[in-house]
């Protein structure tokens, strides 16, 4: 009799450890697949070029420039609405079902497909509003696409502060408002950051919303500087210009006949699998140093 | 229903008084029709078996019931010397909890300095020179016994205290502000024997200056440090008198079976 449970358990440490390898191997697998492909071809020239029609000479300049450029616009609006939205929902709003079925919208629109933002913004952004394609409706796109996202875990980071410390603040007298920013946000900063990366490294990535926009799968030219000679200094022109952005570029060279433009394709999703490690390491590190610093 | 006995002995002067307050949330009654004086400068002790209400009746006296939804005050509070009903419709609850301090449970330093955590109180009441702030940090910390432990380090983490440190913190947290009232709400039931002893040697010291009220589920606790005892059974109060009183000659039969361990 002991002997079959054992032989059980042995069995699903097997079936367990074949499982992770599948899923590990696959990922290292394509990872390498990218490195093998792409990584010779990732050189200064590359990261400081523009398309073009003879693969060596070809880079991705405007890709990078557009996909920081839109990370950064999703990041000004997305962040601080997502915040305030979970703040309101936690901290403000009474417990009736009207915020019941926010709340359950709200978890469920972070599972909608990412197109149908995509359709949502062009109807909205380029359309109605009279934005274009550019970037600022991309920027605009991604961050309702992560808002979701964001509230989701900003709630859960103001969640997991003990209800004592509310108490606390709230026994010294101190306001609601006081509350907020004295104590719940300092203290979920952590977790709120953690979020808002994670939800910023899906993100770039993004495809289907910013094609359907209209985003340019060639492009040769930068959008304008932010800062001009001339006062005063700083423009927003930038906002309204045509863009690509990195996944898109990949794609771009994926559907091109020839070696070469298959190794900058690879090249290409090698820099952005790089970015959103990064970021996902960043998320981590952030982590890491302020659950050290905020303790209960 | 519960046919109160009260003792000959009655304070004076009063701090505070409940009466005839009920208190529920929810569908049920939570604490029913109590009214017990409060003596100025002494401690009152509310003793009674777990989820008698007393620790509901202590959060009724600084409005802490007001954060949560559903709840219903019935009766008053008053405060004196100015006779102030806590509980009525125009006083603010914020108001009150500037006027009483309250110290939990669990030791519950904010994750900030030993200064933040002290000098907070007077932040949130727009304090802000810097002068004024030590002063009364220091004062306040030399109030809670803690200033020759924590004078070097007063930058460090309040959460890095022991927490017998981590209570006195609390303590002085709520002295801070200089409060008519100090409620505590089992204040050393997370604490060892030895910080107990000190935080209960600490109350000798403060009701020379503040009025306070502690809920306790230590029969000796309540007899070590309060003038005054407050027995509740199920929400109601079963008898209030001098504590000498209250623990060696009860007049109700639920008191004395309760002190005497034979139940609760």
């Amino acid at each position: 009799m002991l002997r079959r449970r054992k032989l059980m358990e042995a069995m699903f440490k097997a079936v367990g450890l074949c499982s992770l390898a599948l899923a590990v191997g696959t990922l290292g697998l394509l990872f390498g697949a990218l490195v093998v492909e792409g990584l010779e071809r990732i050189d200064w020239q590359f990261l400081t070029s523009f398309p073009s029609r003879h693969a060596a000479q070809a880079g991705i300049l405007p890709a990078l420039v557009g996909s920081t450029l839109i990370m950064l616009v999703t990041s000004v609006v997305g962040i601080p609405l997502g915040v305030a939205a979970a703040i309101y929902l936690e901290e403000y709003a009474r417990r009736t079902w009207v915020t019941e079925l926010i709340e359950v919208t709200v978890t469920n629109l972070a599972g909608v497909p990412s197109i149908i933002f995509g359709l949502l913004a062009l109807g909205l952004f380029v359309y109605i509003v009279g934005l274009g394609a550019s970037i600022l409706t991309a920027g605009l796109t991604l961050a309702l696409l992560i808002l979701p996202v964001v509230i989701v875990t900003t709630r859960e980071a103001i969640r997991a502060i003990p209800v004592q410390i509310r108490e606390a603040a709230y026994a010294l007298g101190a306001t609601k408002w006081q509350t907020v920013s004295h104590h719940v946000v300092p203290y979920s900063a952590a977790g709120i950051l953690t979020g808002v990366i994670l939800a910023l490294s899906r993100a770039i990535g993004e495809t289907a919303p910013i094609v359907t926009i209209g985003a340019l799968t060639f492009i040769a030219f930068l959008p304008p500087a932010p800062v001009t000679a001339q006062p005063p200094y700083i423009s927003f022109e930038w906002l309204m210009s045509p863009f690509t952005v990195m996944p898109i570029q990949m794609f771009a060279w994926v559907s091109r006949p020839g070696e070469d433009f298959a190794s900058n394709a690879a090249a290409a999703g090698l820099l952005l699998v790089v970015m959103t490690l990064v970021m996902n390491g960043l998320a981590i590190y952030v982590r890491y140093r302020m659950r050290k610093r905020v303790a209960w | 229903m519960i046919e109160t006995a009260y003792t000959q002995d009655w304070p004076k002067p009063l701090k505070a008084e409940s009466r005839n307050l009920s208190f529920s949330y929810g569908l049920g009654l939570a604490i029913k029709n109590l009214s017990v004086p409060i003596a100025e400068y002494q401690v009152t002790a509310l003793i009674g078996p777990s989820g008698c209400g007393k620790s509901t009746f202590l959060r009724c006296f600084n409005r802490m019931h007001d954060l949560y939804p559903g709840t219903r005050y019935e009766g008053e509070i008053l405060l004196y010397p100015d006779s102030r009903n806590l509980l009525a419709r125009d006083v603010d609850p914020i108001e009150v909890r500037m006027r009483l301090a309250m110290v939990f449970q669990k030791p519950n330093p904010f994750p900030k300095s030993i200064y933040e955590n002290v000098a907070y109180g007077l932040k949130v009441r727009g304090i802000t020179d810097r002068r004024v702030l030590d002063e009364k940090v220091e004062l306040a910390l030399r109030s809670a016994a803690l200033w020759e432990e924590v004078k070097d380090r007063l930058p460090a983490e309040g959460t890095s205290l022991s927490g017998g440190q981590q209570q006195r913190l609390c303590i002085a947290r709520a002295l801070a502000t200089d409060p008519e009232m100090l409620l505590l709400d089992e204040p050393t039931s997370a604490l060892d024997p030895i910080a107990t002893a000190s935080i209960e040697e600490l109350l000798l010291d403060l009701k020379q200056r503040v009025t306070i009220m502690i809920v306790t589920h230590n029969m000796q606790q309540a007899a070590r440090v309060s003038e005054w005892t407050a027995f509740m059974y199920l929400g109601e109060l079963v008898e209030f008198g001098l504590t000498k009183q209250v623990f060696t000659n009860p007049s109700k039969k639920q008191t004395e079976d309760y002190i005497t361990g034979r139940f609760g």
